[in-house]
């Protein structure tokens, strides 16, 4: 198992089982082709905590909780575990929260332009050259010597607190259950209709991400660095992974009755697709730089590596911004000031790109 | 001695950078990599075999490993 995980048959079936779940998740009650998103379920947990206050996405995902904490399992397991950080943690925070603001006007993370491309949305296919053309850049930066510097081991509580966090959110749940009819329940805002109020029961959507999160952290599966390998290094060891977990998303969906083709009022999606590219672009850039998609940072995140919570913590942060400010789209379109937030984050990602060359000697 | 490539504490996609160059600066053909995580560590021997190098010899050291590399 241990071996198999990291072969390419490993990430593969990792893939597979990414896809046939997150498919299965929205039968199960998780919004349409959105069986897990890791973008969109960080904004709705910036939502349970009152980080903004749009009603319709507000939830605790458990999926998330899951991802940590299976991952913290599975490095402790293989004994893997090493708590690290202290590698520009302020520009990973910053990182992340510019990933959370494009990938909010695309409306998904990877994972999901996947999920959506898997369940016939087309604009998917734009999001998703956007995210290809943003890690290209980011491959650019890399190439002319782009470095964040160095982590340091430190102690093993710092590697423990995002778990921790994590176990936090769970204790938070467990102690505020949905009122039927009710927004706020003790601590935590839950949505009474949108996106925000369709999830699957919540053991379900917790075991599913304790199971993703510990298979994930032994086999490295990341959609950034499946592209990112295969522009820098032709290598295609990741890759295999992103294209199982479509191929057996879409099966799912056919199989399901989930499938439907179009551009034309799919879920939680619109159709202007240049912002659509741009908005998945900025994103692809900010987990070029700061080298890993959202599930991936989650995953790390587990393992030890404080600065990926970092990144974590700044993708959540910066839900609240896009909501609060409006940047993030909505079925109705892309925003004016989130398409000025596109450009303020490309601005800022070229900044950090060009000037971050540290010594690695 | 062969020549050591450091490449401890850096985040995907440092450590197979810096492997790669090194192959690639062509006045080595044998390295010595020193990773301090698992990934690096799996993400180093196969970016060594793409390159048509041979992994000879991974051995734990410290809290990481040091991976000996070779033409």
């Amino acid at each position: 198992m241990k071996q198999f995980l990291s072969t390419r048959w490993g990430i593969i079936a990792v893939g597979i089982f990414i896809g046939i779940i997150a498919s299965l998740l929205q039968f199960w009650g998780n919004p349409p082709n959105m069986g897990i998103c890791v973008a969109c379920f960080e904004r709705d947990i910036a939502g349970a905590l009152g980080l903004h206050r749009a009603a319709v996405v507000q939830y605790m995902r458990p999926e998330i909780i899951g991802f940590v904490l299976g991952s913290f399992a599975s490095a402790y397991l293989f004994k893997e575990f090493r708590s690290r950080l202290g590698s520009a943690p302020i520009v990973r925070f910053v990182l992340g929260v510019f990933a959370m603001i494009g990938a909010l006007v695309f409306l998904g993370c990877p994972w999901r332009a996947l999920l959506r491309l898997a369940g016939g949305d087309g604009n998917a296919i734009l999001g998703l050259l956007g995210l290809t053309v943003g890690i290209w850049i980011g491959t650019i930066f890399l190439k002319n010597g782009f470095n964040l510097g160095r982590s340091n081991k430190t102690h093993t509580t710092a590697g423990w607190i995002m778990p921790l966090i994590m176990l936090g959110f769970l204790v938070m749940m467990l102690f505020s259950p949905p009122i039927a009819g009710e927004n706020q329940s003790r601590l935590l805002f839950y949505s009474l209709e949108g996106p925000g109020s369709m999830y699957a029961p919540l053991a379900v959507s917790l075991v599913v991400g304790l199971a993703i999160g510990f298979l994930a952290q032994k086999s490295r599966f990341c959609t950034m660095g499946a592209i990112r390998d295969l522009i820098l290094f032709k290598q295609t060891h990741l890759f295999g992974g992103l294209v199982a977990l479509a191929v057996a998303a879409f099966l799912t969906n056919l199989i399901l009755g989930q499938f439907n083709p179009g551009f034309v009022g799919q879920p939680v999606a619109h159709n202007m697709h240049f912002w659509n590219f741009a908005g998945m672009s900025l994103a692809g850039l900010a987990f070029a730089l700061a080298g890993g998609c959202p599930g991936r940072q989650l995953f790390l995140s587990g393992e030890g590596d404080g600065d990926a919570s970092i990144f974590v913590i700044g993708m959540i942060v910066g839900a609240g911004v896009a909501h609060n400010f409006g940047l993030a789209s909505s079925p109705a379109g892309a925003t004016t000031a989130g398409i000025a937030a596109l450009v303020v984050g490309f601005a800022v990602c070229a900044f950090i790109g060009l000037t971050m060359k540290a010594n690695t000697a | 001695m062969a020549e050591v490539v450091d490449a401890r504490g850096l985040s995907c996609p440092q450590p197979v950078i810096i492997t790669v160059n090194a192959i690639k600066a062509g006045d080595q053909d044998q390295l010595t990599v020193l990773v301090d995580t698992d990934t690096a560590k799996e993400n180093v021997s196969r970016a060594t075999n793409a390159q048509g190098w041979k992994v000879l010899d991974i051995q734990p050291e410290g809290e990481g490993y040091q991976i000996k590399i070779a033409k």
